[in-house]
């Protein structure tokens, strides 16, 4: 009886977005009397970070601080439109569209406070602290609250703007099946060490190295999170989450709850590194590609490949239980000719 | 049923509400008192979001009857703040990236504070049990048990044990507090 390590990896390339009927997602920023920019969404925030994403997206286009955004998710019956935060589209399909209207709100911006510093817009420029100033003479500036008041209570206008990115339904050609079905593609590698037990079957998942390549990373602290948090819902996956033998037919004894279904705990938390490759995508809000649900896919066979390695039971139905680690360690001896 | 007047000191201040028999610690601190740091998760005492203090030791408050911590003393997550400086915990959890949704956050930070006031300099594996009974489902629990060591080494005095691991600085702020922050600063 023994304790075998094992090393493999599993590498994963995976789609940004969908191709339904088409897959657009809109934006709309306005002004506040106090020169804060409202960004509204139906875009869901369910803790993966896209009202940060959206926030820097806004501030960085229209050269205002974080401080200024406030982005609000509030309610998709009166919001502007969301195909939703799945296909791992939410930085994609938002991030482009807060762009965009960005944009506009940031032209606008720029109208109204040339017309009270008396310059023309073209040649004015945000300095990133929340002033507009004319380039090349930097004392000739108005703060953005400023000129959000002059905009509401003199000039009469709205500094808002629209945003949509729109990814076009794409057909399959016939003779060839060819279609686009996506707007990126990133890609990722995972090699993970196991421990297996050979007496008891039960694999122990000891570190995961991720490597990913996803167009620019908009926030590499939550980039890093978002792939180490996925990484180990994969090992969830790969040794952990079972809901056999009673899904689906019955849910009155299956687990119900967190103490019945079983995902990994902090002590069964694996030591992970992780390193970012970034090859900005020209489609991507400044370069970014998806990440979202790709994060939990490598670990898996990367799991499965390290078993094989340790103990030389391949396993290809998860999860890859105690018992499934046994059965088959008892195939292999059945199969070693008798000494 | 009889209603009870609770009396408790709740971090610091003498605060008393009514409790049924069925009123749980974590319903009373949140709908009576308006305690809404500690969450409620599962109500059955699993995934740890609602823990609070009790008279120092950390307990799951959806499974404790209210009438039960009469003359108590309850610490929640809204004590450990003046509002203006964070605890050495809160700052090594924010500089150490280690939320990502928040919801399991008061709960993991009220089960790393009782870790460190019995014991100053946990092991790995001391802080992995400590927070054992607190369920994450974003960040892989790593980015946790780090800022747990890390608010340990700052409260010792020692140098910090680890620094975040992106090398960008801290993480930027969330909508959320910028469009606080935002009236005093325009």
């Amino acid at each position: 009886m023994a304790l075998l390590r094992g090393r493999g990896y599993a590498s994963v390339n995976y789609p940004t977005g969908m191709n339904l009927g088409g897959d657009p997602s809109q934006a709309l920023i306005h002004a506040t009397t106090m020169g804060g920019f409202v960004v509204s969404l139906s875009s869901v925030d369910l803790g993966q970070g896209l009202k940060t994403i959206a926030a820097q997206c806004a501030a960085e286009t229209l050269g205002m601080p974080m401080d200024n955004v406030i982005v609000d998710t509030a309610d998709t019956d009166t919001g502007p439109h969301c195909m939703g935060t799945f296909a791992s589209r939410g930085t994609h399909r938002v991030g482009n569209a807060v762009i965009m209207a960005a944009r506009e709100a940031r032209e606008v911006m720029l109208q109204v406070a040339a017309e009270e510093l008396e310059v023309d817009a073209d040649d004015l420029e945000t300095d990133g602290s929340g002033f507009v100033r004319l380039k090349g003479s930097p004392e000739t500036k108005i703060h953005v609250q400023d000129i959000a008041l002059a905009a509401h209570f003199k000039q009469g206008r709205t500094i808002s703007g629209r945003g949509i990115f729109l990814k076009e339904r794409s057909y399959p050609v016939p003779e060839t099946g060819e279609m686009d079905p996506d707007s990126a593609q990133a890609h990722a590698c995972t090699v993970a060490e196991v421990e297996v037990d050979d007496e008891t079957g039960i694999v122990t998942v000891l570190s995961l190295h991720n490597a990913y390549e996803i167009g620019r990373a908009l926030n590499p602290a939550m980039v890093t999170q978002q792939v180490e948090g996925g990484a180990w819902m994969g090992v969830s996956h790969a040794v952990f989450e079972a809901t056999e033998p009673y899904y689906p037919s019955s849910r009155a004894h299956g687990p119900v709850d967190f103490c019945e279904y079983l995902m990994p705990g902090p002590a069964e938390t694996p030591v992970q590194t992780s390193v970012i490759l970034e090859r900005p995508a020209s489609n991507g809000p400044f370069g970014a590609k998806g990440i979202g649900e790709m994060t939990a896919n490598a670990p898996i066979p990367a799991v499965a490949n390290a078993i094989f390695d340790a103990c030389g039971v391949r396993i290809t139905v998860m999860p890859f239980t105690p018992e499934s680690i046994l059965r088959g360690l008892d195939e292999l001896r059945d199969a070693e000719p008798s000494a | 049923m009889t209603v009870k007047i609770v009396n408790l000191k709740l971090n610091g201040v003498d605060k008393a509400f009514m409790a049924r028999p069925e009123t749980t610690l974590l319903l009373g601190l949140r709908e009576q008192l308006g305690m809404m740091g500690a969450k409620r998760g599962c109500a059955q005492g699993a995934c740890g979001s609602c823990t609070v203090l009790l008279d120092g030791s950390p307990v799951v408050s959806c499974l404790v009857p209210a009438v039960t911590v009469d003359g108590s003393t309850v610490g929640t997550v809204e004590g450990l703040s003046d509002g203006q400086v964070l605890s050495d915990v809160q700052q090594a959890f924010l500089d150490g990236f280690a939320t990502q949704c928040g919801f399991c956050t008061p709960g993991m930070i009220m089960s790393a504070e009782a870790l460190l006031e019995r014991n100053p300099d946990p092991t790995t594996e001391e802080v992995q049990e400590a927070i054992s009974g607190n369920v994450c489902r974003c960040t892989g629990y790593e980015p946790i048990i780090t800022a747990i060591l890390d608010a340990a080494a700052r409260r010792r005095g020692t140098t910090a044990a680890t620094t975040p691991e992106t090398d960008e600085g801290p993480p930027p702020t969330t909508a959320y507090e910028s469009s606080e922050g935002m009236r005093a600063d325009v």
